[in-house]
């Protein structure tokens, strides 16, 4: 195995860092409007409609509601962009990366987590009834996927025998973990929509309950809700880059513009995903995730147990 | 240096919102006051190299908190707008008891003379983690494991209001459950 | 940051839940305190750990710990939904009217 060459740049690279994940969230919602456009509207209207969105949003004034928990509600708007940026932190571009963590798998974890804790207050903190069942809604769910998603991130670190994601990236050097692991990709996945409460997993905000934890949110806080879910789809697919795809392997460009392509074609298939499945049932999904896809992550995890005990 | 001023800010940081669990006005403040109080902790570890068990506290007890709300909210069924709520019993002597303590437990952290460091840490404390849970201390790992299951099996009987026989009926053969709130696919 | 600096935080922690534990009436802010006193332990733990004694093995302790404080809370909980129900509300002093 290659030593992992990987370089740890200082944090005034962080501004850049965060320009591009916005820059890619926002890809992500031109991807979205494009795809799913308001009737009646044209293609180039609809790629405008991330711009007009944010400056209708800025100028919006905010709602005031009556006994509202205000700081607990900014916190978990305002908390999801951030959570994003935190995630890709220990992403490596190419060669280079934020944080070097040695356990950098368990960071993204943690913050998938803290996750929950935030669209649990963007629910609460309105005290409106619609966003509280959205906020509800969305850890019954959370408690479906979860498991299965530390499983499934647990997989290529078996496989590297290390949490460090450097040394995911070094041990795909013969052959992406993508293709020998296919249900734990699956399932990261399915998880990234979880946490960033899109497509399939978005009963949180489902147009069932006016929007759910969406309903009650305006002007700047709106716009953090809404973009913190692109760029937590963004970030959720530029961490399954060295955890499944291989990081920067890929024959003419370099390492760094191969993460971008990657990122960008995974983004591109989570915000397709929306316009091609339904929304589950939370209650529903529950069985779903306990009896089917927990089994089959664990039996993942097994069979890349045996090859890497077998092989070495 | 740096590292003196971060961990007694994290310190400062948990011990405020510790303190803060049993002030503020609502549960769901109350609940995540105490989420902050682990987080600090958490990262806290980081700061002594221990960098799995630092984020496993974190991830663990920022999950634990957010499904303890929704049982904090159910039990004391506070609405977001912050009502004034204090139901202590015996807050003098609780007092007298806690200050005491800490000053005991002040007195022996600042007074026993601790011995020296025995050997250095690990290189990469991790693996080393790994190691030893996989090796010479894999019994405990064995032990550890039907406790949660026995934890998993009694708080669902202790929790559960219906029982099997209430929901598949006398014979158990009664399929689709009988629940006053059906869940799952619906195939048993 | 010394040992002692991490015993101080830890103690202030330990009693800010002791005064919890014992002040509260209800069940659940009860388990709090009692949460808070934990917490205190994993800080302390850590903290001899790396000043006296940084071997691999220790740290299997803390998470032992972490793992106690999960079948208390899990445990806690249980016990509180079942009170609840019984209608003998959520006060540890009328948690004996369980016995009627």
């Amino acid at each position: 195995m290659p030593e992992p060459t990987v370089v740890e740049v200082s944090a005034a690279w962080a501004p850049p860092a965060a320009l591009l994940l916005l820059t890619l969230a926002w890809a992500g919602a031109c991807l979205d409007g494009l795809l799913g456009p308001a009737p009646g509207q044209g293609r180039v209207r609809a790629l405008r409609r991330p711009l007009t969105e944010t400056a209708r949003l800025l100028r919006q004034p905010r709602r005031t509601l009556v006994g509202a928990d205000v700081m607990l509600w900014r916190i978990g708007g305002a908390g999801l962009v951030l959570v994003a940026l935190l995630m890709v932190a220990v992403v490596p571009l190419g060669r280079w990366t934020l944080a070097d963590l040695s356990v950098g798998i368990v960071w993204f974890n943690a913050l998938d987590v803290v996750v929950w804790a935030l669209v649990w207050l963007a629910g609460w903190g309105p005290n409106a009834v619609h966003s509280l069942v959205g906020g509800y809604r969305f850890l019954a769910q959370a408690l479906a996927y979860e498991l299965p998603l530390m499983f499934a991130l647990t997989s290529p670190a078996v496989a590297a025998g290390s949490l460090r994601v450097a040394d995911v990236v070094a041990a795909q050097h013969t052959v992406w973990f993508v293709v020998w692991m296919p249900v734990a990709f699956v399932v990261y996945c399915l998880a990234v929509a979880g946490f960033s409460v899109w497509g399939p997993l978005s009963p949180a905000a489902g147009a069932d309950i006016a929007g759910g934890v969406l309903s009650e949110a305006s002007g700047p806080d709106r716009l953090l809700l809404l973009g913190g879910r692109y760029a937590l789809l963004a970030a959720g697919a530029a961490f399954a880059v060295p955890l499944f795809l291989g990081g920067g392997a890929g024959p003419l460009l370099p390492g760094w513009a191969w993460v971008l392509v990657k990122t960008v074609l995974l983004l591109a298939a989570l915000v397709a995903v929306r316009h091609r499945l339904p929304t589950l049932r939370p209650d529903r999904f529950v069985e779903v995730g306990w009896m089917v896809l927990l089994p089959l992550v664990l039996l993942q995890v097994l069979f890349v147990s045996v090859i890497v005990v077998g092989g070495s | 240096m740096l590292e003196a001023i971060v961990f007694w800010t994290l310190g400062a940081v948990a011990v405020a919102a510790g303190a803060a669990v049993f002030k503020v006005d609502s549960m769901a403040r109350a609940t995540y006051a105490l989420a902050v109080s682990f987080v600090a902790v958490g990262l806290a570890l980081l700061l002594v190299d221990l960098h799995y068990v630092g984020l496993v506290t974190v991830l663990m007890m920022v999950m634990e908190m957010a499904i303890m709300a929704v049982y904090m909210v159910m039990f004391m069924g506070m609405n977001p707008a912050l009502m004034p709520m204090s139901m202590v019993h015996g807050r003098r002597t609780a007092l007298v008891v806690s200050v005491g303590t800490f000053l005991l437990l002040a007195a022996g952290a600042l007074l026993v003379p601790w011995p020296s460091r025995r050997d250095a840490p690990p290189v990469d404390v991790t693996a080393a983690l790994g190691e030893a849970l996989m090796g010479s201390k894999m019994l405990v790992m064995i032990t550890v494991s039907p406790v949660m299951l026995a934890t998993i099996v009694a708080g669902i009987v202790l929790a559960a209001p219906r029982t099997r026989y209430d929901r598949f009926g006398d014979d158990l053969r009664g399929h689709p459950a009988d629940d006053p709130q059906p869940g799952g696919v619906g195939r048993r | 940051m010394t040992l002692q600096a991490v015993l101080l935080v830890a103690a202030a922690l330990f009693s800010v839940g002791l005064y919890g534990a014992l002040s509260q009436q209800v069940v659940v802010m009860v388990m709090m305190g009692l949460e808070l006193m934990i917490n205190a332990v994993i800080l302390a733990a850590g903290g001899f750990w790396w000043f006296l004694a940084p071997a691999a093995d220790g740290q299997v302790l803390l998470l032992v710990v972490i793992a106690a404080m999960t079948v208390e809370m899990a445990m806690g909980f249980a016990v509180a939904t079942l009170l609840h129900r019984h209608g003998a509300g959520d006060m540890t002093d009328m948690a004996a009217d369980l016995s009627r």
